[in-house]
């Protein structure tokens, strides 16, 4: 196998797939749903229901709210309690649609039989058109509103469209079984996608770590033209946007451009699942598949999740959180977010749940830096985070800009790789946010 | 409501620490320290012992003492500072000597600059120049290999004779006006390849035996600790220079090879110029480091008043890394746009 990856830095921190081997299967409904208006990079959605209204499966609750911002529909039928504040993955109260579910009945337009619908009858315009109002957004964790990347300007010239199958976060293997599972759909899907950028080639990333979803996909992808896959050697963070464009056409995005400036669009294999329903179903994105792992766990489990539902629950479903779990991350050990607590709701973006164990949820005590130069051989920017960790500790924001701190992308490589367990990624983070400011405000003067 | 601990990722930690590093360290001279008990006997393993815990004592009455914070002197460096520098003087130091020179390596060396992490100049290596400087005569009187291992007070009686070494006979042969070729006729032990590279010459305690050294080298590569830049570039920036002279004038140089084995070169590359605190942070920088080093090693024992270079070489070097530091950045991300 011809084994592609990114050139600099990246970690191989173990994988820990425990649940790769589980089916999808659906998780119960909740008895009441709470669905963030906020679900998605940019502005949250304008709510357009209100207490008392009755809700269909599919039905629209909030509409986007400017360009980058999404639709949100109801995952569930019933009667709307009441547009409240409710706390989201980082612990801040937000807006979301509180619904009380009765039954399950789903809008009457969406397509709800299994057959596989393999032509694409639409044009590049209405396939974007479909994408915006199912409020589709990338998957990955991201959630940036998906139908924004096909709207290439004037001036760009797009050749290749990515699906990332990488999946380079530990433990995590909802991209797996999706792809595994729901493999007719993602080719579709990439076809779709593909028209509506007007392209004649995809590839699909997919890391050597899958070699079922490679074997199978390959097989498949035979049948459906332009679609390649490319499998990758195991390295993280090979699912970062940058990396993976790196890895798959080895071409390197420009600090603070796009992919399009390098003629791509990346988008995540969920994702392109979600715009086979959105598209030939007919069906507006409001579940997804989500992990929930943890090494102790007796039972895991790989749930499709009407948005909205409480982690707690899903939990509850895996026979509840195992003695001794002092810490729940969303998403991926490298990225994810910690939560306060297991009471928050399922969104678009959420990709799994980690039920992390006393012994491994605390960070060790840092010790003086000892110039090793790991962080530097293990970051995928190439920037040396010892230094911009050092200059955040004197303030100096100007140096820190110059040292590159805006282009990190957060995947924590060199913080994982530090012997001396410095807080390398805290300190480069408000690095970053600062001299993001300081950006904001010299352009306004 | 369970509460859950809230923190920022990444979630995951790598196995590495500063413990295992420095351990590691210690672990890959541990060949080097079989091979001097070997040729110098008992009192080799008593002067490492007693460098290593005088290291860790200063460190651990100055952290404590003076500095009252957090005692880390057991994470490891401070017994690597005191090995390195026990392997860097003859086995027959007096041992009050050799203590005086741990306390100046780790109090002056390293502690007065902040501590591990902070010190510009690798410790051990200005131990060393300063034991040298304070005690010329006993610092480089050296002891037969083997003949003379289980005696105590060697190098000093036995039957009169010491041992030479070979960087220190060449340089004083050539200084006299003999030709390599007559020299090595003379004392054909220590020109003997396989003697350089065992370790059977006279010389410091850990610095001797070639293979030993390679043996901790490639332990250190293996484990990640170090990578293969420093050490090659070094040694090969020394078989360059010297490489030059011995093709231009065989009889007044000695051959590259004889450069690579004899004297401190092998510890050098290895060992103490691949210190992490005292080395530039990007490989580019680490070449740049180590070439120079190698150079300046080449040029000090060719045209310098001492036999013996390296030390020196890389004391100077290390004034040269936040320098080096400075201008020699990464390649970025992005940098280099090869898509047209």
């Amino acid at each position: 196998m011809n084994l592609k990856t990114f050139k600099i830095g990246g970690v191989h921190p173990p994988e820990n797939k425990l649940s790769a081997g589980v089916p999808i299967e659906a998780a119960a409904l909740p008895k009441r749903a709470f669905i963030h208006l906020g679900q998605h990079l940019g502005a949250p959605a304008k709510p357009v229901v209100q207490k008392g209204d009755k809700v269909k499966v599919g039905t629209l609750i909030g509409t986007a709210d400017g360009f980058i911002s999404a639709n949100v529909h109801s995952s569930v039928s019933g009667t709307v309690f009441g547009i409240e504040p409710v706390a989201d993955v980082s612990g801040y109260k937000r807006p979301a649609v509180i619904i009380d579910v009765e039954g399950d009945e789903w809008e009457p337009a969406i397509d709800r039989t299994p057959t596989l619908k393999k032509e694409i009858t639409l044009d590049k315009k209405a396939i974007i058109e479909k994408i915006k109002e199912a409020g589709i957004v990338g998957l990955g964790g991201a959630t940036f509103p998906a139908h924004v990347k096909y709207l290439v300007p004037e001036g760009k010239n797009v050749d290749t469209l990515l699906i990332n199958g990488v999946e380079c976060e530990p433990y995590l293997t909802s991209d797996h079984r999706l792809m595994l599972e729901r493999s007719d759909e993602l080719l579709i899907g990439a076809r779709t996608l593909m028209a509506a950028l007007g392209v004649e080639k995809a590839i699909i990333g997919i890391e050597a770590n899958k070699p079922d979803a490679i074997a199978l996909l390959e097989r498949k992808a035979k049948d459906y033209a332009g679609i390649t896959i490319q499998p990758l050697k195991v390295q993280y963070p090979q699912g970062a946007e940058k990396q993976l464009i790196k890895a798959c056409l080895n071409r390197e995005v420009p600090s603070g451009k796009l992919p399009l400036d390098v003629g791509c669009v990346v988008n995540n294999v969920g994702t392109a699942v979600a715009v086979y329903d959105a598209v030939q179903k007919n069906k507006p994105l409001f579940e997804r598949i989500v992990t929930i792992t943890g090494k102790k766990m007796k039972k895991r489990a790989n749930f499709v999740v009407r948005v909205g539902t409480p982690i707690s629950q899903l939990i509850e479903a895996c026979g509840g959180a195992p003695d001794g779990t002092t810490k729940l991350i969303n998403g991926g050990p490298m990225m994810g977010k910690a939560m306060v607590s297991a009471e928050i709701p399922v969104t678009k973006g959420t990709s799994g749940i980690i039920l992390v164990d006393a012994s491994e949820a605390k960070r060790r005590e840092p010790s003086a830096c000892i110039r090793c130069a790991k962080c530097v051989e293990a970051c995928p920017m190439g920037l040396e985070p010892y230094f911009i960790e050092k200059l955040t500790e004197y303030a100096r924001w100007d140096e820190t800009e110059e040292a590159g701190a805006a282009d990190c992308v957060e995947c924590g490589s060199c913080q994982f790789t530090c012997p001396a367990a410095r807080p390398l990624l805290d300190n480069i983070r408000l690095a970053k946010t600062t001299v993001m400011r300081i950006r904001r405000e010299r352009s306004k003067k | 409501m369970t509460t859950y601990i809230v923190s920022l990722s990444p979630h995951e930690k790598g196995p590495l620490s500063t413990e295992k590093i420095m351990w590691g360290v210690v672990l890959a001279l541990l060949p080097s320290f079989g091979f001097a008990a070997y040729f110098f006997g008992i009192r080799a393993i008593v002067v490492t012992l007693v460098a290593a815990i005088t290291c860790i004592l200063t460190e651990l009455i100055i952290q404590k003492y003076l500095m009252k914070t957090t005692v880390t002197a057991l994470d490891g460096s401070a017994a690597i500072t005191g090995i390195l520098l026990a392997f860097n003087v003859p086995s027959s130091i007096p041992l009050w000597e050799i203590v005086v020179g741990a306390v100046f390596a780790i109090a002056i060396g390293k502690m007065a600059f902040g501590g591990l992490g902070r010190n510009p100049f690798n410790p051990a290596l200005l131990g060393r120049a300063f034991m040298l400087a304070s005690f010329p005569v006993d610092m480089t009187t050296w002891p037969i290999p083997v003949k003379t291992q289980w005696l105590w007070n060697m190098g000093k009686t036995v039957d009169g004779t010491t041992a030479a070494t070979p960087l220190g006979f060449l340089k004083e042969g050539v200084k006299m006006g003999d030709s390599v070729g007559a020299l090595a006729a003379n004392r054909p032990e220590l020109f003997d390849y396989l003697n350089l590279f065992v370790g059977n010459v006279g010389g410091c305690i850990g610095e001797v035996s070639a293979l030993a050294i390679l043996i901790g080298g490639i332990y250190l590569m293996y484990r990640k600790i170090i990578s293969w830049h420093i050490p090659v570039f070094y040694l090969a920036a020394l078989a360059l220079i010297t490489g030059i002279f011995w093709l231009s004038d065989p009889a007044k140089y000695a051959d590259p090879l004889f450069h690579i084995l004899a004297g401190g070169a092998m510890l050098g590359a290895w060992f103490m110029a691949t210190d992490m605190v005292t080395s530039p942070m990007t490989a580019k920088g680490q070449i740049i480091f180590a070439v120079c080093g190698g150079l300046l090693c080449g040029l000090i024992r060719l045209f310098g008043s001492f036999p013996e270079g390296c030390s020196y070489s890389i004391l100077i070097m290390n004034a040269f890394v936040p320098l080096i530091d400075k201008y020699v950045k990464p390649t970025r991300f992005g940098k280099e746009v090869n898509y047209a």
